[in-house]
């Protein structure tokens, strides 16, 4: 599914650079669901960003589906990241003046589906996200767990082969946290691939693996038993 | 191509972020009513400018004769200088076509009456090209023609004022109109745009006057206009070469300022025209002041609006957004409303121009406007000046990294 190896990066602050990520080797299969942990300034973002080609990595090679993301053109970006990938981020990122509905058919729109189609695939995922009674809310008019769940509709509408989560509950409670991560935790079931971004333990516990970072290397990579977060519903 | 999917994203943009739209659609409403009622107003101006200077043929010279001030080749002082009909004819055939139309004129003040009504009129004894340096207009019947000066005709051309005075709700024309005792057949009511002082006059046959008061060949003055294409200096020169040659002819010495006077119109002509640009230029400084005013404002509206939208550009282009799409609904949603305030701030502005133009005459502004050519003009200026204002910020939003625009709260 997903193959990087010897990845760097490095940001420019001010005269110097900041060496984030040196040398990232980690491979993905389908249907994983891998946590990346680590402390802040580890990298961990910053290789989720890259992941999602929402950046650029300096140096090295990433494989996405056999395809190599390299050099894209922004528009040759914008397909692949509206194909292949489905965001779900610690502050939602919704957009503010458009109801649930329309929040979830955003990414069908840039796939250039007709406004039925798009409408009827958005409702179905809402539905399955559990938000059908208010899918003609703003997003101002939701509670954060209802929130990020409008998200997660909307990075499943476009049935991406990967999603990728920054910080999903970082903005929850502990009990909508475990909601959201049950839901995660089935899509899992379903066969997505998943990949988080987390410094929770308990969250990243309920993954299926765990990849540890520190000072932009990987400091450990290990399978673990994965936590049911059903059980704290 | 129309793609009915990105105007219900435009519509919606718009319409859900009233306040960004209005505050943008204001600044360009705004800028055109400004731009239309200070330029509207700038031409009222103008064409007061214009009328107080009337529309008699602004290319004419009157020459008056007076008394002599300087002994001259053994004649002595404060002789009284007369024209005749030769002198008429003199200029005429001197300067041929450099002179456009000339008249000799004989001026008397009459009592006129008909059926008892009686004023006072000043009577003008005039050759039918007079018409043309007045610039009068016939209302009714004819004005004074060559047939009439040939025969001596005992007939008269009235003002409007005349009319208006003498004869209640009845036709003037082939009416007998007495004046001190003589009675004339009325031809024709002219009027004069000068107003009522101009239009209480009297014209008659210059031949006619001569042959009644003193029949004589006599003038009073002389009055003509010179080529319209002769530039202001030609023009002054002009006026000066025939005064030097009505000197010479009546042995006026060439310093004597009261024997022989002239007023050359080309000489207000001048100022007239310095004033006229200069306003013109005052009218430029104003509109094209509004104008970019007009174009910072929306310029700036736009910055920030793309500012504001940094986020949700990063969130469209996280959903797969190309930077194309993100330019083109920044784009038209500028120039759809751009376009909707302008327009309406013309419609606007013009109203204003059209409700209030009448009363501001008392200011000295009279029929103020603006041409529409103008208005939709600098309507299209701030539209294209807010879509460039909005494509450079668009373009460079829509090129930074999704990553940064979606950190940017």
């Amino acid at each position: 599914m997903l193959k990087i190896s010897e990845l760097h990066k490095s940001y420019k602050i001010g005269d110097s650079s900041l060496h984030v990520l040196k040398g990232i080797d980690l491979s993905v299969e389908a249907g994983e669901m891998v946590a990346i942990m680590g402390s802040s300034g580890s990298g961990k973002s910053t290789l989720l960003n890259i992941i999602g080609m929402l950046d650029e990595a300096d140096e090295g090679e990433y494989i996405l589906d056999g395809l190599p993301i390299k050099n894209l053109t922004e528009k040759k970006a914008a397909v692949y990241r509206n194909k292949f990938l489905g965001f779900i981020f610690q502050s939602f990122n919704l957009i503010n003046y458009k109801n649930a509905l329309e929040n979830v058919a955003l990414p069908l729109y840039y796939q250039g589906l007709k406004r039925k189609e798009r409408l009827e695939k958005a409702a179905f995922h809402l539905e399955k996200v559990g938000l059908s009674a208010w899918a003609h809310h703003l997003p101002k008019e939701l509670s954060g767990g209802q929130k990020q769940r409008v998200a997660i509709a909307r990075a499943l509408a476009a049935n991406p082969k990967l999603l990728l989560a920054d910080e999903p509950t970082g903005a929850l409670d502990t009990k909508t946290s475990h909601e959201i991560m049950a839901f995660i935790q089935h899509l899992n079931d379903e066969g997505k691939t998943i990949l988080m971004v987390t410094h929770e333990e308990d969250i990243a516990n309920m993954c299926k693996r765990i990849v540890r970072l520190r000072d932009g290397i990987i400091l450990e990579d290990t399978i673990v038993n994965q936590v049911r977060a059903e059980q704290y519903v | 191509m129309f793609d009915i999917d990105l105007w219900r994203e435009i519509f919606q943009s718009i319409n859900k972020n009233r306040t960004r739209s209005l505050m943008s659609g204001f600044t360009v409403a705004f800028a055109i009513l400004l731009f239309a009622i200070l330029f509207g107003i700038a031409n009222g101006l103008k064409n007061t400018f214009k009328e107080a200077f009337g529309t008699d043929a602004n290319n004419s010279i009157m020459i008056f004769p007076g008394r002599t001030t300087k002994a001259y080749k053994g004649l002595q002082v404060g002789r009284q200088i007369q024209f005749k009909n030769e002198d008429r004819a003199l200029i005429k055939e001197k300067y041929g076509d450099k002179v456009q139309f000339i008249t000799s004129k004989v001026n008397k003040s009459v009592s006129a009456s008909y059926r008892g009504e009686k004023n006072n009129y000043e009577l003008r004894g005039v050759y039918p090209e007079f018409m043309f340096i007045e610039n009068n207009v016939v209302k009714s019947g004819r004005y004074i023609n060559q047939n009439d000066l040939d025969n001596k005709a005992k007939v008269v051309v009235i003002g409007k004022s005349v009319e208006d005075d003498l004869f209640f709700k009845e036709d003037p024309i082939g009416k007998y109109i007495n004046l001190s005792g003589i009675q004339y057949k009325i031809v024709g009511v002219f009027t004069d745009d000068e107003g009522d002082s101009e239009e209480s006059v009297i014209y008659m046959p210059i031949t006619t006057t001569q042959f009644v008061y003193g029949n004589n060949d006599f003038i009073d003055l002389l009055h003509l206009t010179y080529n319209p294409e002769m530039s202001n200096d030609q023009a002054l020169a002009f006026g000066n070469s025939i005064k030097k040659v009505l000197k010479d002819k009546f042995d006026v010495a060439r310093d004597d300022q009261r024997a022989i006077r002239m007023r050359n119109m080309a000489e207000g002509t001048k100022k007239v025209e310095l004033m006229t640009s200069s306003l013109t230029v005052i009218i430029l400084v104003i509109g094209f002041g509004t104008l970019i005013a007009g174009i910072v404002g929306i310029s700036n509206i736009m910055i920030f609006v793309v500012k504001e939208r940094t986020k949700e550009i990063g969130i469209r282009k996280a959903l797969g957004a190309t930077p194309r799409s993100i330019v083109s609904i920044i784009l038209i949603e500028s120039i759809i409303i751009t376009t909707i305030a302008g327009y309406i701030g013309l419609l606007i502005g013009v109203g204003v121009l059209e409700l209030v133009g009448p009363s501001l005459e008392v200011y000295f502004i009279k029929d103020p406007g603006v041409s529409n050519s103008l208005v939709v003009g600098a309507t299209l200026t701030l539209i294209v000046a807010g879509a460039i204002a909005g494509y450079l910020p668009a373009k460079k939003a829509s090129e930074i990294k999704p990553i940064i625009a979606l950190r940017n709260d």
